[in-house]
């Protein structure tokens, strides 16, 4: 594996990276739904009351 | 010894003790990367090299998440308009280019049965250096690292610095690019920045944004909200490919990548939060602070590995991990006691 190489084609390989992207996508949604659903109890609970988080 | 709690009956191939410590790791890592805008992989490959990962299979597993990183952080970049896509594209062939060299000189010195030392050596280089730079700065009242407040100005606003105005009157070798804040710079300058930090990143498997957006702000002369989110975008397709790379020689860990990336999409989201109640400079010091600590403790690590000592390697894992807890616990106290404060002064004022 030592030395400068272009890339080939491998479909396991590219498998790999296609699961890390999707999971990137599916955590920034996610997250981003579950911020905005739970996100103001969740302030209520630690703060005791909806401070401006933002 | 550490090696024998790698494998196990898990989640693709990695045992449940291990995948809820990626996890959390994760988490501790992307409050840091939320807060202070960099440092979100310092401390990843170093935690693997000392949990006896091979060395390909750290710095490979290390480029991964930030590749995973990078894409959700761009996607809220994008949304801000925070990104020029022309710079971005003219430095992914240099970072690119890069990344495959200090991929290549990983295997070359694993070969030589060498790469884990010299990562090691190199990372203790690196977070001395950077931690002294950090804590200098931090404790003179400056910056380092992203200043949120200037990164809500208008672009226009910036001004060029004068080390980056000389560089554009002095390089002016064909052919020339203008970039947005009207900034007018050779490509070759922004190749030349763009390969030297590839290196960085394919040798270590950082993100390299620490190097980089200083590098874009100081010798390009991009606005910093700018080289933050045009620093990301790149780093999706130079990480993107030199993870491929990796994955090719079986380098990427999935059981490794998948639980840090979902501990440390949900701390970026809480660290980023909290920028809007705490000024970073307040705890910058300990930020600093803790990566003098992950220097000493990757030392420490490497010496008990060199020596066969197992206590050593694990009271170098156990400082890295615990520095990195302890800042991130610092962010999350004072924020929550800084929007306490707020609430309480509320109150009264209504009462």
């Amino acid at each position: 594996m030592a030395g400068l190489e272009i890339p080939t084609w491998d479909p396991e390989t590219a498998l790999l990276i296609g699961a890390i992207l999707f999971e990137a996508f599916v955590l920034y949604v996610g997250y981003g739904g579950l911020e905005r659903l739970v996100g103001p109890h969740l302030m209520r609970l630690v703060v005791g009351g909806d401070a401006s988080a933002r | 010894m550490l090696g024998s709690l790698l494998s196990g009956p898990g989640f693709l191939g990695t045992s449940p003790e291990m995948l809820a410590l990626f996890a959390g790791f994760g988490l501790v890592v992307g409050v840091l990367f939320g807060f202070f805008g960099m440092g979100g992989s310092f401390l990843v490959t170093p935690a693997l090299l000392m949990l006896d990962y091979p060395a390909p299979v750290a710095v490979g597993s290390g480029m991964a998440f930030v590749f995973g990183t990078a894409v959700i952080a761009t996607l809220k970049h994008h949304d801000l308009g925070q990104v020029d896509y022309k710079l971005g594209v003219i430095m992914i062939t240099g970072t690119t280019i890069g990344i495959e060299a200090g991929r290549a000189s990983v295997y070359y010195l694993e070969s030589l049965g060498l790469a884990g030392g010299v990562i090691s050596v190199a990372y203790v280089v690196l977070l001395g250096g950077v931690g002294a730079m950090v804590t200098r700065d931090a404790l003179n009242g400056g910056g380092g690292g992203v200043d949120h407040e200037t990164a809500d100005k208008d672009l226009d606003e910036y001004e060029i610095p004068e080390i980056a105005k000389k560089i554009q009157q002095t390089v002016r070798i064909p052919p020339m690019v203008t970039l947005r804040g009207d900034v007018r710079v050779s490509a070759w300058v922004i190749t030349a920045v763009a390969f030297a930090t590839g290196v960085l990143s394919g040798f270590l498997g950082v993100g390299g944004g620490f190097i980089r957006m200083p590098a874009m702000i100081y010798a390009i002369g991009v606005p910093v909200p700018v080289a933050v989110g045009t620093d990301l975008f790149e780093i999706v397709f130079s990480g993107g490919l030199g993870s491929y790379l990796y994955g090719q020689g079986g380098g990427v860990n999935l059981g490794i990548v998948v639980p840090l990336l979902f501990g440390s999409a949900l701390g970026a989201r809480v660290g980023s939060a909290a920028t809007a109640v705490v000024d970073a400079d307040e705890i910058k010091v300990y930020f600093g602070g803790m990566l003098l600590v992950g220097s000493v403790a990757v030392g420490i690590g490497e010496v008990g590995s060199y020596l066969g000592n197992a206590t050593l390697e694990l009271l170098g894992l156990v400082l890295v991990i615990g520095a990195a807890v302890v800042v991130a616990f610092a962010v999350l106290y004072t924020t929550v006691t800084s929007l306490r404060v707020t609430r309480q002064q509320q109150t009264s004022t209504a009462d």
